[in-house]
């Protein structure tokens, strides 16, 4: 049995030297984070498929797409407030435009940066890359699922943004648990609501729906680990379920996974009640990832807090309209 | 694609002069002098440096011609249709509805476009990534990237020349169209270059100074930049709008079309032998 893999960014990495141990194409990019991006396992074991980039984020992306264009599979890696934050009109232009086979790993993404504080916490790159026609952006759950996902990454053609992080997620997923580029997993079955979920709130999402069943509720969790493509037909099976969604990303409200199922929502004639929980129009600050989230709205009890206004607010619509005999 | 004698080049340029004037007046909108005063530096590039086969534009050891002035593409498109990567004929579709010659260039749009450009300063780490990736398999294919000199300013480009310089990229020359103007006025205006020759060497570049409508010179600068240990920046002192009297060294033919009349005078002037 291996070492379980705490972190999304660790899953990276694991992942990484997998995908290049299989294929040669592989090569590895870096703007001088290659430790704390976990690239320095692939670097070391691959020194001629690694290139040290320096503190110069366009030119990742650019040389990225340069390496693409020679028939390579580039993985570039930075952290998501600067890549793809400094360099967004190069991988638009250069990556998405060109429909480059280019593979941009966003660390240290959210508020679970922690100390490092709003500068180095990303809470904008799910929203910078979703709006880029051919872009995959996947949002791993735990250290195995970004294994999983490197790898899917690596044989996907295309471009792909992958977000990673820093906060130990806890085992979430095992071996077995099945990945697929735009397919949702139900870690958690419910009838209630359904918490939809992305990174690192995912853990959280699982501890919220287990308390509030204690508290009789069945609150299912989805694992929306790809946001682009979103797995539509997940969310039109939760809607079988229970009109009552809530969506759960260390982002900002504006944008991100919450916005995307809103956008599918909307499209469609079934009754639903959606509640976005993200970070709302606000930059983050220094401190500890998990103390950050709840501070920021994003903790266990205001997910369970919420799931019970959702759904109370809606029974009791539900009974005024009995009452009044319009339903 | 070898057509190597000063007197075969002029008779490439002038044809692809004439065909830049021909789609523009067609489009009714583009890019007119940067276009016309880089057909020199192209016939020689295509015709005679680098090795390209149009009836197998994919083909593996090509050299790759990197467009990074994506605006000037009216003489990319000309040079290719000249060399026979597609027909003369869909030149004037320019700027249309799903055409395959877009405003500025598009990757895998066209046979012969070997990159996406328009944003400036993206090109010369696109070129980079491509020759460190050839450096790195032991492959042999050089590597060009056309820039104008305006593109200088933006910052990623000083990214690119300090990898390039680091890596030691010799199979990449920079040519670099130094026409002295840009979109609002002349360039060391709005924001000088200079020294550029000092410059661009500190960054561990081999650097040339070429007249970019002087074939001889071309072809050898070209040669002598296979033959480096270091990357090569060929700065070529072009005249835009060369060869229509009414557009030459005109900074406000930078962005615009010639109109039907203005083509007919430009054409005109287009017919004589390029030396008379």
């Amino acid at each position: 049995m291996t070492e379980k893999i705490k972190t999304t960014r660790d899953g990276f990495g694991r992942g990484l030297v997998e995908a290049a141990q299989k294929n040669q194409l592989i090569v590895g990019l870096n703007a001088d984070l290659t430790d704390s991006t976990r690239m320095s396992a692939f670097a070391q074991q691959f020194p001629d498929r690694f290139v040290q980039v320096g503190v110069a984020e366009q030119n990742l992306a650019g040389v990225a797409a340069g390496f693409a264009l020679a028939g390579k599979i580039p993985f570039a890696a930075s952290y998501a407030c600067f890549q793809p934050a400094n360099c967004w009109g190069v991988i638009r232009t250069s990556i998405a435009y060109s429909n480059l086979n280019v593979k941009l790993v966003g660390g240290h993404a959210g508020l679970a940066t922690g100390e490092d504080g709003a500068t180095h916490q990303s809470l904008e790159d799910i929203a910078l890359m979703r709006v880029l026609p051919n872009m995959t952006v996947i949002v791993p759950a735990d250290g195995e699922e970004a294994r999983k996902a490197t790898l899917a990454a690596a044989t996907h053609q295309g471009p792909v943004y992958l977000r990673t992080s820093k906060l130990e997620t806890g085992v979430l997923t095992t071996p077995e648990t099945p990945f697929d580029i735009g397919r949702a997993v139900l870690l958690r079955p419910g009838h209630t609501l359904t918490l939809v979920a992305c990174g690192v709130m995912v853990a959280r999402a699982l501890q919220a729906s287990a308390r509030l069943e204690e508290l009789g509720m069945s609150a299912a969790v989805l694992n929306m680990h790809t946001i682009k493509p979103l797995d539509i037909r997940a969310l039109a099976m939760a809607l079988e379920r229970s009109p009552y969604l809530i969506t759960l990303e260390d982002h900002q409200a504006a944008g991100g996974l919450g916005s995307a199922v809103a956008e599918y929502l909307s499209q469609q004639r079934k009754e639903f009640r959606l509640k976005i929980m993200a970070v709302k129009d606000t930059f983050g600050q220094s401190g500890q990832g998990n103390q950050l989230l709840d501070y920021y709205g994003l903790g266990v009890e205001q997910i369970i807090h919420t799931s019970q206004r959702v759904c109370a607010f809606n029974n009791c619509r539900s009974d005024s309209l009995n009452m009044l005999g319009l339903k | 694609m070898s057509t190597d004698t000063p007197a075969e080049l002029a008779q490439k340029a002038l044809s692809i002069r004439r065909s830049i004037i021909a789609m523009l007046a067609h489009a009714q909108s583009g890019h007119t002098a940067g276009a016309l005063g880089m057909a020199d530096v192209f016939a020689v590039l295509y015709f005679a440096v680098a090795n390209l086969d149009p009836r197998h534009p994919d083909k593996e050891d090509r050299d790759r011609i990197l467009l990074s002035n994506g605006h000037i593409c009216p003489v990319l498109y000309a040079t290719l249709a000249e060399a026979g990567f597609f027909e003369k004929k869909d030149l004037y579709t320019l700027r249309q509805l799903d055409s395959r010659l877009q405003g500025h260039p598009h990757v895998g749009s066209l046979p012969g476009v070997e990159n996406t450009s328009g944003p400036l300063g993206l090109g010369l780490s696109q070129a980079c990534g491509l020759a460190l990736a050839f450096q790195r398999d032991n492959k042999t294919n050089r590597v060009f990237c056309l820039m104008s000199d305006a593109e200088l300013q933006e910052g990623q480009v000083w990214e690119a020349l300090m990898f390039a310089g680091k890596y030691q990229l010799k199979q990449l020359t920079a040519v670099i169209d130094r026409n002295d103007i840009q979109i609002s006025g002349s360039t060391n205006e709005v924001m000088s270059l200079e020294p550029l020759k000092q410059k661009l060497e500190s960054f561990n570049w081999q650097v040339l100074e070429v007249e970019g409508h002087d074939f001889g010179q071309l072809i050898h600068a070209f040669h002598a930049a296979s033959q480096t240990e270091y990357p090569t920046a060929l700065i070529c002192h072009t005249v835009p709008g060369k060869g229509v009297d009414f557009m030459e060294n005109k900074f406000e033919w930078h962005g615009k079309a010639p109109t039907k009349e203005q083509a007919e005078q430009a054409l005109a002037q287009l017919e004589q032998e390029p030396d008379d």
